[in-house]
């Protein structure tokens, strides 16, 4: 029986439609309740201090096979950034691939409890889940990667979408996972053969579809399964001069699978496929064209995908799209074909702010989060590692919130991206309300978490508190004090136990993993001839496949009624 | 030059010290006891610079700092310094010179490794082996050498200059294999023999050979004969040398002086294609 109050702070919590109200909050057993015990609860005292509920991450690179090879291929990403033991916290090593217990304790310094790891092949879930077990104070959650896994294609080219329903099903409760990922739709299996798809309506090898009727097919599995969080889409083309317009083109197929309720996609790092021109050289924004089709449309939410100047190493499933990069820079890099599942790809990259194309990049994450006139729909990400380390968070939220930041960075940057860029016209400066929706609540209701991302009765007792007083403190001005309030938490308070005070750890509870367990009225048809193709075609026997429930610490399953 | 600080071990080291502190810069104006106070590690021991050394100061300096005595254990000496004079009458450990973008350092012994990696300025002179991975940078890392010149008198040991992007190496002995591997500009001047594995995966710069060369790697391709190359300012190299080209399988166009005297072997098969 835990108790805790949280006194006098300024509430920020957009899912309730607080604004800023002086009011307490009530923990008791992890949960948020009504009232509690003044006398016997835990008195946290948030006078002067701005409340909000615990940030969540939607699209962040943290732990699995690609990760792991990432860390293992970038010693001199590590040297640079070494954490000591202390009494209470393991050491580690960081900058864009920390280790797993860096990552925990980085995270909720800033303040977030729930992160979601958005790019597990189904092979590598065993090694995901080891991994995310390791990372401590944060719920966490994997999206399988199943947009080019091959019973998908076959079930999707045969029109066979309740068969195709029943079996994403089962893929769910096999590899522990969340939600669909897509990544590149078709694009992964023709890299197999050394080719990809360079729009959405052209056809993948062997399979007789399109990245387009994958995307459609997955997007009504989605409906028919329930599942808490749409499809998590990583588009054709992705990081291509004038790849817009196939962005544009994905959004127009999924218009009529929308019914008005619930979004039936969800864009990741949009950022990355928000590029106009034809070629590196005349290479801009066209976050105008996409946002003005947001601004109309209500059937997507969005993460942006910021680009932070530093060094980094970028990571996706994308395998071709990685070439495309070696391509361009001659780094070390690896690209791996995974069985039948996926590929995948992994190459450092350092963002320059001397570089026109880098900082075209930088701008146009930022003009769609201020373009896009609604931040329900659209998040802040950097989709760790690939833009920035997650780290920079703080900076993105100063240069969303303070025009003043973000036009001394462009100042900065690139003469031609500077003439290029659409910030000087911007005058948008997000409130700390509509911070915490692109930090929290947004995320959460886009992802389906009913508990998390707010602080009305029943949620989880994860709350951020940061050193910041509204009434006295004006963050478009006094930035530089906003930024280093988001960077370092008065309090993180996970499951109502404080786990970090002042920026420092102070307990280091477990996370839970969450995944999906779909109850489909009919269970997946496992037959012979998938048995048979198990045993030709992958490296694991078809008995050695699933996630077994021992392989997870502390497991959170979320029982989902299917309609199928 | 007037104040030196004098450094002598009080110990023969056994196992490493870190020794980053030992840097003009961070000596520059403390006074004796805030120089003692100067934390470094020895092993997993923290401890401070009097603990390890005897710390004297003399009026009548040639450089700042002078180490007499063996500290071929202690590692990163002069790390990042960027001005100023360090010298050491004896041989010297690893990362000596790390990241220097300035100054000078003299060494009058061997050193063992990593001796002026990543550098971008300054000098850094041995006046007997230099170790191997001379200016290569840290593992994994794809910027080696920048600027500023090493000068050996002995002989460099293997991996040396990887990754190297400016800057002078010279060497009056032999160096080791994999010499200037992924090399993209600078100069290196090998006034003897070279090891096999020369300069793979080049993409620019050059590197004369003044010695026999015991093998050359088979993407580079001849080009001409050429009578003497300027190494820098100071010196001319004087051949005549078979001028290589390479590392075609990068597309690289960087050069290699190999002395026609001293390697007779190459005449039958390269001649021709002259």
């Amino acid at each position: 029986m835990t108790e805790m109050l949280i006194k006098n702070g300024f509430v920020f919590d957009p899912i309730n439609g607080i604004n800023g109200e002086k009011m307490d909050i009530a923990i008791k057993d992890g949960k948020i309740v009504a009232s509690v015990n003044e006398k016997t609860a835990q008195i946290v005292d948030a006078s002067g201090l701005t409340v909000m509920p615990g940030a969540v991450d939607i699209h962040t690179h943290i732990a699995g096979g690609e990760v792991n090879t990432g860390r293992m291929i970038r010693p001199e990403d590590h040297v640079k950034d070494v954490e000591r033991k202390t009494a209470l916290t393991r050491s580690g090593v960081g900058y864009s691939i920390p280790s797993t217990f860096t990552t925990g304790y980085r995270y909720a310094k800033m303040g977030y409890t729930t992160v979601m790891n958005p790019s597990m092949a189904p092979l590598e879930a065993k090694h995901t889940h080891e991994e995310l077990n390791d990372i401590p104070m944060l719920d966490k959650a994997s999206y399988p990667l199943i947009g080019d896994w091959w019973f998908v294609l076959e079930y999707l080219s045969k029109d066979k979408i309740e068969e195709c329903a029943r079996h994403v099903a089962w893929m769910m409760s096999t590899t522990k996972g969340y939600a669909i990922k897509i990544v590149n739709p078709g694009g992964l299996e023709s890299w197999g053969f050394g080719g990809n798809v360079h729009s959405i309506d052209d056809q993948v090898p062997n399979f007789c579809i399109t990245p387009r009727e994958i995307v459609r097919g997955l997007a009504k599995v989605n409906k028919l399964l329930n599942l808490p969080h749409s499809i998590h889409l990583h588009t054709n083309n992705l990081g291509l001069p004038g790849n817009y317009t196939t962005t544009l083109d994905t959004m127009k197929a999924l218009e009529d699978i929308y019914t008005g309720d619930r979004p039936v996609g969800h864009i990741t790092h949009l950022q990355f496929s928000s590029f106009a021109g034809d070629g590196w050289g005349n290479m801009k924004s066209a976050a105008e064209e996409i946002s003005k089709y947001i601004n109309n449309h209500n059937h997507m939410t969005f993460d942006m995908g910021q680009v932070i100047f530093s060094e980094t190493t970028t990571m996706t499933a994308d395998g071709p799209f990685e070439f495309t990069l070696y391509q361009l820079s001659g780094h070390k890099w690896v690209n791996s074909d995974i069985e039948t599942e996926t590929s995948g790809g992994i190459i450092p990259m350092h963002y320059k702010r001397t570089s026109a194309v880098n900082a075209v990049q930088w701008s146009i994450g930022l003009e769609l989060a201020l373009l896009i006139e609604d931040p329900w729909k659209i998040f802040m990400t950097t989709d760790h590692p690939n833009g920035g380390p997650f780290f920079a968070y703080p900076k993105i939220m100063a240069w969303l919130t303070s025009r003043k930041a973000r036009m001394a960075m462009l100042k900065k940057c690139h003469k031609k991206a500077q003439a290029r860029s659409l910030l000087p016209s911007i005058k948008r400066e997000l409130s700390l309300y509509e911070l915490a929706i692109v930090t929290r609540a947004g995320q959460a209701k886009a992802l389906g978490l009913k508990d998390k991302g707010h602080l009305g009765v029943g949620a989880d007792g994860d709350v951020a508190i940061y050193n910041i007083n509204p009434e006295t403190t004006d963050i478009s001005q006094k930035y530089k004090t906003a930024r280093a309030a988001f960077g370092s938490a008065a309090y993180t308070i996970k499951d109502g136990q404080i786990v970090v005070k002042d920026g420092e750890v102070v307990k280091t509870p477990s996370g839970k993993t969450m995944w999906l367990n779909v109850d489909t009225n009919e269970p997946c048809l496992i037959d012979e001839d998938m048995k048979r193709r198990f045993k030709d075609y992958w490296t694991i026997e078809y008995d050695n496949y699933p996630v077994f429930d021992h392989c997870i610490k502390v497991p959170s399953p979320i029982t989902v009624k299917a309609d199928v | 030059m007037s104040k030196m600080i004098v450094l002598s071990p009080l110990k023969k080291f056994d196992v490493p010290v870190q020794a980053d502190c030992i840097n003009p810069d961070i000596f520059k104006g403390k006074t004796l006891e805030q120089i003692a106070d100067l934390h470094l590690t020895e092993g997993n021991a923290q401890l401070t610079l009097c603990d390890l050394f005897k710390i004297e100061e003399t009026e009548d300096g040639t450089s700042n700092i002078t180490i007499n005595g063996d500290v071929s254990k202690v590692k990163r000496i002069g790390q990042g310094m960027k001005s100023g004079e360090i010298t050491i009458n004896g041989d010297v450990g690893m990362h000596t010179g790390e990241k220097m973008a300035g100054g000078k350092i003299v060494i009058n012994g061997n050193a063992v490794g990593w001796t002026g990696s990543q550098m971008r300025g300054g000098i850094i002179e041995v006046h007997g082996n230099a170790g191997d991975y001379v200016a290569s940078p840290y593992r994994g890392s794809e910027v080696g050498m920048r600027g500023g010149a090493i000068i050996v008198d002995g002989d460099i040991g293997t991996d040396s200059a990887c990754y190297m992007h400016g800057g002078v190496i010279k060497v009056k002995g032999n160096a080791g294999r994999f010499l200037g591997y992924h090399m993209a500009n600078g100069t290196i001047y090998i006034e003897k023999g070279c090891a096999i594995r020369l300069a793979p995966c080049m993409t620019g710069g050059k590197i004369i050979v003044g010695g026999l060369l015991e093998d050359i790697m088979p993407s580079f391709t001849v080009d001409s004969v050429k009578g003497k190359v300027k190494v820098d300012a100071e010196i001319t190299a004087q051949g005549p040398f078979y001028v290589f080209l390479g590392d075609l399988a990068q597309q690289g166009t960087g050069k290699l002086f190999i002395s026609k005297p001293s390697n007779p072997q190459l005449g039958p098969v390269y001649d021709k294609y002259l």
